[in-house]
């Protein structure tokens, strides 16, 4: 059985790949699909000289046929090679890593927050559903959902960083500590939205389940309220986990604005400046990490299913 | 027998349930001796599962119990702190009726049996608890997807007995089970219950199964006890006109009756009604006292003394059986009557030709096959079906027989075989289906009008025809204004009928049309197909699991077992005298039929 459970494993790990493959064809055809022509795109600001020009054809391989082309941009990306900046003439790839680290830990500290807050809050909801508790939490995530997650930046930043002076308005800060302490409001800003999608979907998940008939035979039965309540989560994880993945992608898209919110230097505000500036390198590299992210996630959550919902582990070994 | 000078196990009194609406149940006595099995029937909206709910503390949010219980010595006051924690599990467990959903899908088995044991020796303690309800150890390690309907139930009733409670509540505990299997988990339920001396309260809305298994039946009706008292005595000397209709709705598997016996109209909501007999709008006998006063609960005077029969009912003694569940008479049909019904009989050749006019339906060679599970669903099944002819298809689950009528009209695409109407392939509109659950086969966004109408209008008829088609049902043409929501379920599965009818099909194949309805209903609805059959000159394809049902609706049955037909005929011949094994399996299931022995 555990074979076969690795070789699902397996076959889902090749379909991402296959996905991600198809995602980067689809990346590398951004250069073509920007207006103009390619090598003069590509120089970008720098003096249009027909020298410059072939050179830069030479440089991308631009007189090969399309797929050839591909080729060597994906060998090179593989490599982590994605070519250099428009913009600003470095490398792209030591550009990424460079932004990555404010990103990774404002996203991930968002995560963690939305999560340890919201699951819990969920799930204190839907046991007292109906009650004043759930309408007061149901409230706020309904204004979470719906409040921008810069706007929430903005307002943050003034009570907190300007009104009381407890965090800082922008920057970075030098040291583990400090540059955590500079990441809270944005990261604050960011799990404002997400922790009450994650209120509201655990709470809907273990409502459910609070319905089910087990859950009055385990009662019927004479189980202790903690042992009931321990089978509703093992089986409200379901749902919540599959959701948890789906965030990452919503993640992305917030991470950008509160990053020019907090006028933070990472992925996100990279991808604003390069999009504006027409740096297709640094686009084609951006998509490409996010799709490599999301898909990574949605290969997780779906392994995560193996592991804790046997139903589907049966089906994967039958299949 | 059993329940004189014993103190009774558990003892409620007046127990109530009310709920925002009104009353759900309105004071309801109840007591169960150790070892005995008192039987709580009714139809729903009875309030059945409500009182059990009640004496479990299990009742849904926003609905209240009041009265009192007594639970071996011990009192507590139901509106009260009733510490439901101790008392459930170890005096008092409930079982649930649908052994898919009752159980947790991603724990396995022995979990589940073994949370209600001490952490010391929980493993043997689960693998004794199995041993006891029949099956092997290493179920243990089981998920219960992995298991048959009939094994889950006996996990469940593994799960409920593990902290050895002194009276099992089993709530429908077989409905969701085929007969054969039902058979088993009552045998099993029956065999614990002696060896554990255990009380059993068990709720059911079918009194034939009541009658085979309880000591004491309690007839509830619209949220009030309607009579009680030993269940031979109630069941054959019926004092409450309703019980003497409920008993005779229920069609017998010997015999075809030329109608069915029903009850006019449905069962009211429990707080409809005050200062008069619920049953007084649906009884004949009801006179003028009937409808001024709700009458009490009095012993029946039949000369036996003390023998705990009541009733609540002014004219008991006006009441008489309606019909009698075994047959004083001779079966009409084919089969020779001296045959004992449980006797092989000599094997028959299974007659293959039509009936009086050439076949409309024919079926060649079905084959079908779906991805992931190991046997096919049709293995090669041949059906014919004559013109205005009335054919059953009866099986348990996972016999086929509901993926052959899906093949039929189209739902479901064979892999093997053919469908062939009158030589023709299936001609637009020519077949229609209807459906097992009319509570969701119908619309629920549309008037029962708009519905009718988006049928008629799909066979290019006029919108005017829908009074007609309501009256053909025998529904009021007002109904075209009603939405599901706002109709019971007999009368949803005749709008879904009258819905089926309107392109003016020839065939009509029914996937279990009585199965979600009540007793009562259920005789309603079999009738009415029997009138339209008549009158339109229809031709049926029913599919049923239940034996009874297709002996009062079919001229021939197909018996189907694992995705085979594996006896056809006459349905007198077919269930008079069963040629195979697993059609006499089958019968034997049936509880009016184990009673016969």
């Amino acid at each position: 059985m555990n074979g076969t459970v690795l070789a699902f494993a397996l076959r889902r790990a090749a379909a991402t790949l296959a996905l991600l493959l198809a995602l980067s064809l689809l990346v590398f055809a951004l250069l073509y699909l920007a207006p103009g022509d390619v090598a003069r795109n590509l120089l970008g600001t720098r003096n249009v000289t027909p020298e410059a020009l072939a050179g830069i054809r030479e440089l991308h391989h631009l007189d090969e046929p399309f797929l050839a082309q591909y080729w060597w941009w994906l060998s090179h990306a593989m490599t982590g090679d994605f070519g250099t900046s428009i913009r600003t003439g470095g490398q792209v790839g030591p550009l990424l890593l460079d932004r990555t680290g404010i990103t990774a830990a404002t996203a991930g500290l968002a995560f963690l927050l939305s999560v340890l807050a919201g699951v819990p809050a969920g799930i204190a909801a839907a046991l007292r559903r109906g009650r004043p508790l759930d309408r007061m939490l149901v409230a706020a995530s309904v204004v979470g959902v719906s409040a921008p997650g810069f706007a929430v930046g903005l307002i943050l930043l003034y009570v907190f960083a300007l009104g009381l002076g407890w965090f800082p308005v922008y920057g970075t800060g030098e040291g583990f500590l400090d540059a955590l302490w500079h990441l809270v409001l944005p990261a604050v800003a960011l799990a404002f939205g997400l922790g009450a999608f994650v209120v509201k979907l655990t709470r809907a998940a273990v409502i459910r389940e609070l319905d089910q008939d087990y859950v009055t035979f385990a009662r019927g039965r004479g189980l202790s309220e903690r042992r009931v309540l321990r089978l509703v989560l093992r089986n409200a994880a379901i749902p919540i986990v599959t959701s948890l993945g789906l965030m990452v992608a919503y993640l992305f898209g917030g991470t950008v604005l509160i990053e020019v919110t907090f006028a933070l230097p990472g992925l996100g505000s990279l991808m604003e400046e390069s999009v504006l500036f027409k740096d297709i390198p640094v686009v084609q590299a951006l998509t490409l990490v996010v799709a490599l992210v999301v898909s990574a996630t949605a290969l997780a959550v779906d392994l995560s299913y193996l592991a804790i919902d046997p139903r589907v582990r049966a089906r994967a070994v039958r299949r | 027998m059993t329940h004189d000078p014993v103190t009774p196990l558990l003892d409620a009194r007046d127990v109530r349930v009310t709920s925002a609406a009104g009353v759900l149940v309105a004071g309801v006595d109840l007591t169960v001796a150790p070892g005995e099995t008192v039987a709580i029937v009714g139809e729903s909206g009875s309030g059945k599962s409500m009182t059990a709910r009640a004496l479990t503390g299990l009742l849904p949010e926003g609905v209240h119990a009041t009265g009192r219980l007594e639970l071996s010595g011990q009192a507590y006051d139901l509106a009260g702190r009733t510490p439901w924690q101790r008392i459930r599990g170890s005096e008092i467990a409930l079982l649930l009726q649908d052994p898919f959903t009752s159980l947790s899908p991603v724990h396995r088995c022995g979990q589940q049996i073994g949370w209600a044991l001490p952490r010391a020796g929980r493993a043997a303690g689960v693998a004794r608890l199995l041993a006891e309800v029949g099956l092997p150890a290493e179920t243990a390690g089981r998920y219960p997807f992995q298991l048959s309907g009939g094994m889950r139930q006996r996990v469940a009733i593994a799960a409920a007995l593990a902290a050895g409670p002194g009276l099992l509540i089993a709530d429908e505990p077989t409905t969701a089970l085929d007969v054969t299997t039902q058979h088993e988990v009552l045998e099993l339920v029956a065999g614990l219950q002696r060896a554990r001396r255990m009380g059993l309260i068990l709720i059911t809305h079918d009194l034939r199964l009541a009658r085979a298994r309880a000591d004491r039946i309690m007839v509830m009706y619209a949220g009030r006890l309607a009579e009680e008292g030993p269940a031979a005595e109630v069941m054959d000397r019926p004092a409450h006109p309703y019980t003497a209709r409920l008993a005779a709705c229920d069609p017998p598997v010997t015999h075809r009756l030329p109608a069915l016996p029903t009850i006019p109209g449905s069962v009211p909501r429990p707080y409809a009604v005050s200062g008069a007999c619920a049953f007084a709008d649906r009884c004949d006998l009801a006179a003028e006292v009937c409808r001024t006063a709700e009458p009490a609960l009095a012993e029946v005077a039949d000369g036996s003394g003390n023998s705990g029969h009541r009733v609540a009912c002014v004219r008991p003694a006006d009441v008489r059986p309606v019909a009698v569940l075994l047959p004083a008479v001779p079966p009409p049909a084919a089969a020779p009557p001296a045959v004992p019904l449980l006797e092989t009989p000599p094997a028959t050749a299974v007659p293959q030709e039509a009936g009086p006019s050439p076949a409309l339906l024919t079926v060649r060679g079905l084959i079908k096959r779906f991805p992931g599970s190991a046997a096919p669903a049709l293995d090669g099944v041949d059906l014919e079906v004559a013109a205005g002819e009335a054919v059953a298809v009866v099986g348990e689950s996972g016999s086929g027989k509901t993926t052959l009528a899906r093949c039929v009209v189209g739902l479901e695409r064979p892999d093997g075989g053919s469908v062939a109407f009158a030589g023709r392939a299936t001609g637009p509109r020519r077949v229609q289906y209807v459906f097992q659950d009319p509570y969701s086969a119908l619309n629920p966004g549309l008037t029962v009008g708009a519905s009718l109408a988006e049928a008629l209008r799909a066979a290019g008829r006029p919108r005017s025809e829908v009074p007609g088609l309501l009256d053909l049902v025998g529904l009021p043409a007002a109904y075209a204004r009603r939405r599901p929501q706002a109709l019971s379920g007999g009368e949803r599965q005749r709008v879904a009928i009258a819905r089926a009818l309107a392109p003016g099909a020839e065939v009509l194949v029914c996937d279990e049309p009585v199965s979600a309805l009540d007793v009562s209903v259920q005789a309603q609805v079999l009738n009415l197909l029997s009138d339209l059959r008549r009158d339109l000159g229809l031709t049926l394809l029913f599919i049923t699991h239940d034996l009874a049902v297709a002996r009062q609706v079919a001229d021939r049955v197909y018996v189907m077992h694992r995705g085979r037909v594996v006896e056809a005929g006459p349905v007198g011949d077919v269930l008079g005298a069963p040629a195979h094994e697993y059609t006499q399996r089958l019968l034997a299931s049936v509880p009016a039929a184990t009673r016969a022995e």
